[in-house]
């Protein structure tokens, strides 16, 4: 109960936003953002919880972003279906590429590369296959109407974005308090304990890659109505697995918040740096190096870890001083 | 006449060029305390893990409540009631100690609040109620192994593996740990347990199977075996019967 009041306050302080400020540059800063946080979480499911260190999760962002893009270009659906074929495109994607590497039996880094892999051939098969729109890429028709899933005023796209952002949140939650959960961080810890428990750990691994990977389609088909605009290059290039993963790390692995406050910290890092230098490319880069290194040396647990190692830190001083203060 | 719980039929498990274990036979009923010993690199734990389903033999197998489950895979035999603990403790490192438990109760509870009530019990029937909720990474040797055997006792097993949960404990530790391992027997589980503390294991156990090289080389009582000239041998060595049954002669 206490943390899903938090995952509350931590929604409903940042809902407030809009009602702040009506400055764009920053309303835009937010939504990329949380669509980060968004990606960043679907990683955090399979990677934080249940320990496969995805290094491809753009397969799962550009399905996601793809399928509701050429839905409604060429086959003319509506973007809310095409939202909710996204998600489900996604968890097939995921379903498929963690059923082969899992039956394969691949774990740590073997996995990683496979799952890069797969995302590297899905860019350079929509690079070249004409329903994506090869080289060009697709457009999405200007629709600024809520049933097109677009909508005239950042604010509101802003607060899509955190309401799925809030999803997300909650399923991180109802995760660590249930079976599956249990089993997942079983798994991540010692799979050879954890089926020596009764735990299949096959099947878990599955599960969590298919929540993972339609998570991470949401957020790419969220990029696509924001954007109205996708290439092969954007839904399925490698950055996109590298800010899914480096969220969650920087923020803390296997932490509710984990993503969400990653995402913050390095974007506003990555644009705090471009307003000092201007537009220097690759440093956004250079900065998510930087503070990778630093975290990984300081706060392994990432940065809901550091503040928890603070807080119970001076928590124990508090108590110190009253306990002898008792004694004496 | 009723089937024993675990039946091992001629079990053959070969890795590469080594035959670890060569046609070893044994059986454990319920209720039962059935000891596994044997020299260092007799393939005890080979045969435990083919059991448990880590392994699939070349030859042989396992019947199990009357079936046969060679080869199936270790969470299915799980689901059924037969549970391992292993040789190097294996600790989900990061968790508290009611957190590992929990992962084992949650194999027959499915909700949280009964898992954790089951963790609960059981934390403490094994004595670590004390330490609950410390991460399991800080728990002594016997700290662990205690967790060991908590986590399977947790999934409610008719049969439990035991790969050696004495090794490693000083003389007050084994004692407090084997009247926990005794009262599992009483309460029905079948348990198998591989020993290397030979007075732990003979005073605990109802019968013993000496393995050697693979095979199964005597079976019996404690004190049968104990006496079997070829269990001597394979301990000490050849030729050491002969000279002990020299010296009590002179």
């Amino acid at each position: 109960m206490k943390s899903f009041v938090a995952i509350a306050a931590v929604v409903a302080a940042l809902a407030a936003v809009p009602a702040l400020t009506h400055s764009n540059v920053v309303l835009n800063f937010l939504v990329v953002t949380l669509m980060i946080a968004l990606a960043g979480q679907g990683w955090n499911i399979l990677g934080g919880y249940g320990g496969q260190y995805s290094f491809g999760h753009a397969a799962f962002f550009g399905t996601g972003a793809y399928v509701t893009a050429i839905l409604q270009v060429r086959y003319g659906v509506n973007a809310w279906v095409g939202f909710a074929a996204s998600i489900a495109a996604g968890a097939v994607v995921g379903a498929i590429i963690g059923g082969l590497a899992f039956r394969a039996g691949l774990r740590s880094s073997y996995f990683a590369l496979v799952t890069l892999a797969f995302a590297e051939v899905l860019r350079i098969l929509a690079s070249v296959t004409p329903i994506t729109g090869a080289g060009v890429g697709i457009l999405i028709k200007l629709d600024l109407r809520a049933q097109s899933f677009q909508f005239q005023s950042r604010a509101i796209f802003y607060l899509v974005i955190l309401a799925l952002v809030a999803v997300a949140l909650v399923i991180a939650r109802l995760l660590e308090r249930s079976r599956f959960g249990a089993w997942l961080i079983a798994v991540r810890e010692n799979e050879d304990a954890a089926m020596a428990l009764g735990v299949d750990a096959f099947a878990v691994k599955l599960g969590a890659m298919v929540l993972s990977a339609a998570i991470t389609a949401a957020a790419g088909c969220f990029y696509a109505q924001y954007f109205l605009f996708i290439d092969a290059a954007i839904g399925y290039g490698p950055w996109i697995s590298i800010e899914a993963l480096l969220t969650p790390i920087i923020g803390g692995v296997g932490t509710v918040f984990g993503a969400l406050l990653g995402a913050l910290v390095v974007k506003a890092l990555g644009e705090g740096a471009k307003l000092i230098t201007g537009d220097v490319p690759g440093l956004d880069l250079m900065i998510y190096g930087a503070v990778l290194v630093l975290v990984i040396r300081f706060a392994p647990r990432g940065l809901v870890g550091a503040v928890t190692d603070i807080y119970d830190y001076f928590r124990a001083a508090a108590q110190k001083p009253a306990a002898e203060a008792a004694n004496g | 006449m009723v089937e024993p719980l675990l039946v091992v039929e001629n079990i053959s498990c070969r890795f590469g060029g080594l035959l670890a274990v060569n046609g070893a036979s044994l059986s454990a009923p319920s209720a039962r305390i059935t000891a596994l010993i044997g020299p260092n690199g007799a393939g005890k734990t080979t045969l435990f893990a083919v059991i448990s389903g880590f392994l699939r033999p070349n030859v042989g197998r396992v019947r199990y409540c009357g079936e046969d489950v060679t080869g199936e895979p270790p969470h299915r035999l799980a689901r059924r009631g037969m549970v391992r603990t292993f040789q190097i403790v294996q600790p989900f490192a990061g968790l508290t100690v009611r957190e590992n438990i929990l992962v084992g109760a949650h194999l027959r509870h499915r909700a949280r609040d009964a898992a954790l009530a089951m963790a609960e019990q059981v934390g403490c029937e094994v004595g670590l109620g004390e330490l609950l909720d410390r991460p399991a990474h800080t728990l002594t040797v016997a700290g662990r192994k205690r967790l060991e055997l908590a986590r399977a006792l947790a999934t409610e097993p008719k049969l439990l593996l035991l790969d050696e949960v004495l090794a490693g404990l000083n003389p007050s530790e084994i004692r407090h740990i084997v009247p926990t391992v005794r009262s599992l027997a009483t309460r029905g589980i079948a348990v198998v347990m591989i020993e290397h503390v030979m007075q732990a294991a003979m005073s605990l156990a109802d019968r013993v199977f000496v393995l050697a090289e693979g095979r199964i080389i005597a079976e019996g009582s404690p004190a049968e075996v104990a006496a079997d000239a070829a269990v001597v041998e394979a301990y000490l060595g050849h030729g050491a019967a002969a000279k002990m049954r020299g010296t009590n002669v002179h």
